[in-house]
């Protein structure tokens, strides 16, 4: 019963799944306004919903966020005070996109890491002349491999 | 009676897949054909069994058996046919039970068929198939049991999530887990290989078919979930860089990258180890995939069936599966020949960086999705890392992809000539061009970066027309003759050339629609209009709608454009009324304008002040969305085409001779020097 229990509550929290919608009187009037808060809704993260922005989430939390957000932008703070703000209130996990730290210099280099060290390998390695290739054809088969294309190309035109 | 048969059979079906372990490798160590045979029968007798339990657990489901454990918790009689159909794969049992039923059926098509393969290597590959078999339906045998029975039978089930009561449920499920699994036998190949020391050209000849298949299958179900998600989250979104979703990404992005290695191995002869690499690589991520999340390792909206404890034991399993096969990569790997030698420009160094901006994609996929766990597992902090994150990183990355792809294949293999390619691409690079332009001007608020997308993506229908109008010598040679090579190309040509398009066709479609949505929210009485887009709205009305197992407030809504009327949909709201609260969807009126979709969410009730009962209405136009998933279906289906392309067919790679492809012959200068 219990395990039952666990289930439907695992049920019930998919509600929360999707896209929350305002009440468009909560909407700022100054329509720049309005869509730079909803740009910014996307970068922070509902911290009590698990992996959803608070854009997505209809947690009750995730709405009083938004409201805070629009309020900053309404007072005029640029997109990256209302980040730092978020950031020094609730710490790093509030940011959707990690801020470049020595902690986080891993997750944002390795991918670049491993592209720049892949063409670095290939150029290094065409270079120590592992480009020889197989003999080039001699003069003898050139003029056969000649030979033998004029005639698919006149079996072609037949 | 038939739950006990069920389980019977599968406890049967576990004893054959290690005897199956046991008899295939002591024929390989023996010689022994008759063995073989047996091992053989064995993975042929494993099918059978795990098809007769799952057709029992099905059983039990529609004849909604609550003396079942599984039946009672994910299960009751209201529910409609399908979904209690459906519910025997959505537990985590009956989807274990599912994965070991994809598992054997393509360990029996392996035994069974493949006669012309070189019985050591088909022998070990048998045995890997078997091991893998065993390892999972032990698990599921004493961990993860749907037939377990219950003291006190309820009279009732819970239910399916309803979430999950949907017709995609049918089928999303087991193509995404066909997917997964036909990466399996591609692994049991690799083993093999390693085993054998030997990774030639019909090796790869074997594994390529696999791999096409194994892709089609998982694009196709990664397709039907991101559909599904899309009209049942009501959230007017395909993708959101969810666990889950990078979960099943991985693998595609890895299977991809195998799907161009193979080609090499299998042509040139080169990138042997790689291939190997890539193999045991990508079925790695399908088992990764798979459980990590059920472990509880990660958090995810999608996620079901979460139970740390048992996910331990599936972590364990999945780092002994992989890890045998890395050790074995490590050990036996530089035993390996080189292979074909290449120069700096030619095919081969194209599908080589292919293959590095793949897996530097996959990388980053999978350290954004574990980055977070492992960052408090070693500092203790919180950290989260979403879409904001992956989609800064991953376009990039995937841009140098797609810039190279449409010259892939007119550079020629061993030695090309990369000037030739892109003065040949000139006039795709023209449409491109044109593209970017047209998507950054017509498109508003203006996004450059969409509007790069828009040009990647026509780049890439335009390159690979140019390669197929190359082919067919169009502009050079009369127009039957034209028709004629066209009919003549072979069929994995003609694959390649779907599944270019289908990746064109999907990045055009997502940046138009990333670039021009257009979102409106507005709280409506009946009789009310919105305008959204170049749309307007309006709400006709509200009533009650009863479904079988649910309740619903159903909205009528009709759209018009000018004052003209373009079409009318019903939004619900569904409430599926549950002993312990109650569980809310949303069904989104979707109208197909052209690739256009309107796509209204009807949201829920608001008593007005007034005593008139008002609803929010979410509507969104998403520009040519038709073509997200469009695209993947086209890459699927040039999977599928090349899959019949005669000289992978299984049984017939040796006889292939006479319809080895037709290639034109390419006007290519003598090489001199």
């Amino acid at each position: 019963m219990r395990r039952l229990t666990a289930l439907v509550t695992a049920a019930a929290l998919m509600v929360m799944l999707g896209a929350a919608s305002d009440d468009p009187a909560e909407h700022l009037k100054n329509p720049k306004q309005e869509a730079r808060a909803e740009a910014l809704f996307d970068q922070i993260r509902c911290m009590v919903c698990q992996t959803e922005s608070i854009a997505a989430s209809e947690a009750d939390l995730a709405h009083d966020m938004r409201t805070l957000v629009r309020g900053q932008v309404a007072e005029g703070k640029s997109d990256r005070d209302v980040l730092d703000y978020m950031y020094a209130r609730y710490g790093p996990a509030i940011l959707l996109r990690p801020r470049l730290t020595p902690g986080t210099a891993l997750l944002w280099g390795l991918p670049f890491a491993v592209i720049v060290g892949g063409l670095l390998a290939l150029f290094l390695r065409r270079r120590k002349g592992a480009v020889t290739l197989e003999p080039v054809l001699s003069k003898a088969e050139i003029a056969a491999l000649k030979a033998l294309e004029t005639k698919t190309k006149e079996d072609g035109a037949s | 009676m038939i739950a006990e048969l069920g389980a019977f059979a599968f406890a049967l079906a576990f004893a054959l897949s290690i005897a199956q372990v046991g008899l295939s490798v002591t024929a390989r160590i023996r010689g022994s054909a008759m063995l073989r045979g047996a091992g053989e029968g064995a993975a042929g007798a494993a099918f059978l069994s795990v098809l007769l339990a799952f057709g029992c657990l099905m059983i039990s489901f529609l004849r909604s058996d609550f003396s079942l454990l599984n039946v009672a918790e994910n299960s009751n009689s209201e529910q409609p046919l399908l979904y209690r159909f459906a519910a025997s794969w959505g537990s985590h049992e009956g989807s274990m039970i599912l994965w070991c039923l994809a598992l054997t059926a393509f360990g029996a098509v392996v035994a069974l068929t493949g006669r012309n393969l070189p019985w050591k290597l088909k022998t070990s590959t048998v045995a890997t198939q078997g091991w893998l078999g065993a390892l999972f339906m032990g698990y599921t045998l004493f961990a993860s049991n749907p037939f377990v029975r219950l003291l006190e039978v309820p009279v009732e089930g819970a239910q399916l999530k309803p979430l999950l009561q949907d017709p995609a449920m049918a089928f999303h499920p087991p193509m995404l887990y066909l997917g997964y699994v036909g990466f399996s036998v591609v692994f049991s190949f690799a083993i093999a290989a390693l085993i054998e020391g030997k990774a030639d050209a019909a090796w790869a000849r074997w594994v390529r078919p696999w791999t096409l298949a194994a892709w089609s299958l998982l694009t196709t179900g990664i397709t039907l979930g991101s559909f599904w998600a899309y009209y049942e989250l009501g959230w007017g979104g395909w993708w959101a860089w969810d666990p889950v979703e990078n979960a099943s990404f991985m693998p595609w992005l890895i299977g991809t990258a195998l799907l161009h290695s193979a080609i090499v191995t299998e042509k040139r002869g080169a990138m042997q180890g790689w291939t190997i690499f890539l193999a045991l690589c990508t079925f790695s991520f399908s088992m990764l995939g798979t459980f990590t999340v059920r472990s509880g390792t990660i958090m995810s909206v999608h996620a079901f069936a979460t139970d740390p404890k048992r996910g331990i034991i599936l972590l364990a399993i999945m780092a002994l599966a992989s890890g045998v096969g890395f050790t074995l990569f490590a050990w036996r790997a530089p035993k390996f020949a080189p292979g074909g030698l290449y120069a700096p420009v030619s095919r081969e160094t194209t599908l080589l960086l292919n293959n590095l901006f793949l897996a530097a994609a996959t990388l980053l996929v999978l350290s954004g999705t574990l980055f977070p766990t492992v960052y408090e597992a070693v500092t203790g902090k919180a950290m989260s890392v979403g879409a904001p994150f992956f989609n800064v990183t991953f376009g990039p990355i995937m841009a140098l992809a797609l810039v190279i792809l449409p010259a892939g294949p007119l550079i020629a293999w061993k030695r090309g000539d990369i000037q030739g390619a892109f003065q040949r691409l000139a006039l795709a690079g023209g449409f491109a061009l044109a593209a970017a332009v047209a998507g950054y001007a017509l498109v508003s608020p203006k996004r450059a970066l969409a509007a790069v997308g828009c040009g990647l993506g026509m780049w890439v229908i335009a390159g690979t027309l140019t390669e197929l109008a190359e082919r067919a010598q169009l502009g050079r040679a009369a127009l039957s003759e034209v028709f004629r090579r066209l009919r003549g190309l072979p069929r994995g040509a003609w694959g390649m050339t779907l599944a270019h398009l289908g990746m064109g066709v999907f990045v055009l479609g997502a940046c138009i629609e990333i670039g021009g949505k257009v979102e409106v929210v507005k709280v409506m009485a009946a009789g009310d209009t919105m305008d959204f887009g170049a749309y307007q709205l309006r709400l006709d009305s509200v009533g009650p709608f009863d479904g079988p197992n649910y309740i619903a407030e159903r909205g009528h809504v009709t759209v018009t454009k000018h004052g003209s009327p373009v079409c009318q949909g019903a939004p619900e709201q569904r409430t599926f009324p549950q002993p312990q609260g109650r569980t809310d969807t949303a069904e989104v009126a979707l109208c197909y304008r052209g690739a256009t979709h309107l796509y209204v969410r009807l949201g829920d009730r608001r008593p007005g002040p007034d005593g008139v009962d008002r609803w929010m209405i979410t509507s969104y136009v998403n520009p040519w969305a038709t073509l997200i998933f469009l695209g993947p279906f086209l890459m699927a289906l040039g999977g599928v085409t090349s899959l019949s392309d005669r000289r992978l067919r299984l049984g017939v790679a040796r006889k292939s001779k006479a319809a080895a492809p037709v290639k034109p012959v390419k006007r290519r200068k003598p090489v001199t020097a």
